[in-house]
């Protein structure tokens, strides 16, 4: 499949229709969804007959993306029921027999909950900008725990230097693969912009 | 809920020493068809704790004649790689719950979709 075609099906992909602040959940756009997924699938060779995990899959554009890459099993995680019946209506309308979903909160995974049980990881995690400062972390480290081969996560390029510092501390090896920039439209009601441009690193974590 | 994910889920209620099998409280089963790929079944085999596969497939009525025991050499072995492929990606619970074996505590499954989600006084 190319880049474009994956695109245009993620085009297809039903987002939230009443996205929660608190959670702050917003569509990861099929032109990025497609373009990490394009490079984690031939660039890196993560995600055809591997069992990928999508942690905070909300309605679930990368694990469909996913899905169409071939991967063996793609198991999405997310804390919203809402969110995740619209993922589940989704794998239904594109007919996707390799997904799987799951309702758990991320942030209270004990220890080696899920442990090594994933060869990928692929997220676009809360930035933790709404009352939940940290929560990006936090989802690194599960993400981290569960992957053998590697993590593919979105971050905001103004906290390069601290993520830089905790992969060093955690001991795993950190690439930024891209620099994006995020185009989030006026998704809110309080939000005044139309459009609001975030910097955006695309980064892979893999085990020194 | 497919028996690759079940395989993988954990009850942590506080207290809760070993929450591991959950066990499978089904109302509503069905199997699809998925396509085979023996190379990742395959690799799935050695991460998985067969037993508790087992017993779900058991416990779901679709074990049919997979074995209690991992069979040696299983790499070539296409037969017993369909039958494992069956029951970790075309069995699915739609409805029902998972039960945590110590605290007895219930996990809903609707639509699929199992809910792992603690209460505050259990976390």
């Amino acid at each position: 499949m190319k880049l474009k075609e994956l695109e245009s099906c993620l085009q297809q992909v039903d987002t939230f229709e009443k996205p929660k602040i608190l959670l702050e959940q917003y569509p990861t756009s099929p032109h990025i969804a497609a373009c990490m997924l394009y490079t984690i699938h031939s660039t890196f060779d993560d995600i055809e007959g591997k069992l990928v995990a999508d942690l905070g899959c909300g309605c679930g554009v990368l694990s469909i993306g996913a899905a169409m890459l071939d991967a063996g099993l793609c198991v999405g995680f997310d804390i919203d029921d809402e969110a995740l019946e619209i993922f589940r209506r989704n794998a239904e309308e594109f007919e996707t027999s390799n997904v799987d979903l799951v309702q758990c909160d991320l942030c209270c995974l004990q220890g080696e909950t899920y442990a090594q049980r994933f060869d990928t990881v692929i997220m676009n995690p809360p930035f933790g900008t709404k009352h939940n400062q940290g929560i990006d972390m936090k989802f690194l480290r599960a993400a981290l725990t569960m992957a053998t081969t590697a993590v593919y996560s979105l971050h905001k390029t103004s906290t390069r230097e601290h993520i830089e510092k905790k992969a060093n501390d955690w001991g795993v090896k950190m690439d930024v693969v891209a620099e994006l920039r995020y185009d989030l439209p006026a998704s809110y009601k309080f939000h005044k912009k139309k459009s609001v441009d975030i910097q955006v690193d695309f980064i892979r974590f893999s085990k020194t | 809920m497919k028996l690759l994910t079940h395989n993988m889920l954990t009850s942590h209620v506080k207290g809760v020493i070993k929450g591991y099998p959950l066990l499978i409280k089904a109302t509503e089963v069905k199997v699809n068809e998925v396509e085979f790929n023996p190379q990742f079944v395959c690799r799935m085999i050695p991460k998985l704790e067969w037993c508790a596969l087992v017993q779900a497939a058991d416990q779901l009525g679709h074990r049919q004649d997979l074995p209690g025991e991992l069979v040696p050499d299983y790499e070539k072995n296409e037969d017993f790689l369909k039958k494992v492929h069956r029951v970790l990606m075309e069995v699915e619970v739609l409805e029902g719950c998972l039960q945590c074996p110590e605290s007895g505590r219930e996990f809903p499954i609707s639509k699929g979709i199992p809910n792992m989600l603690l209460n505050e006084d259990e976390v």
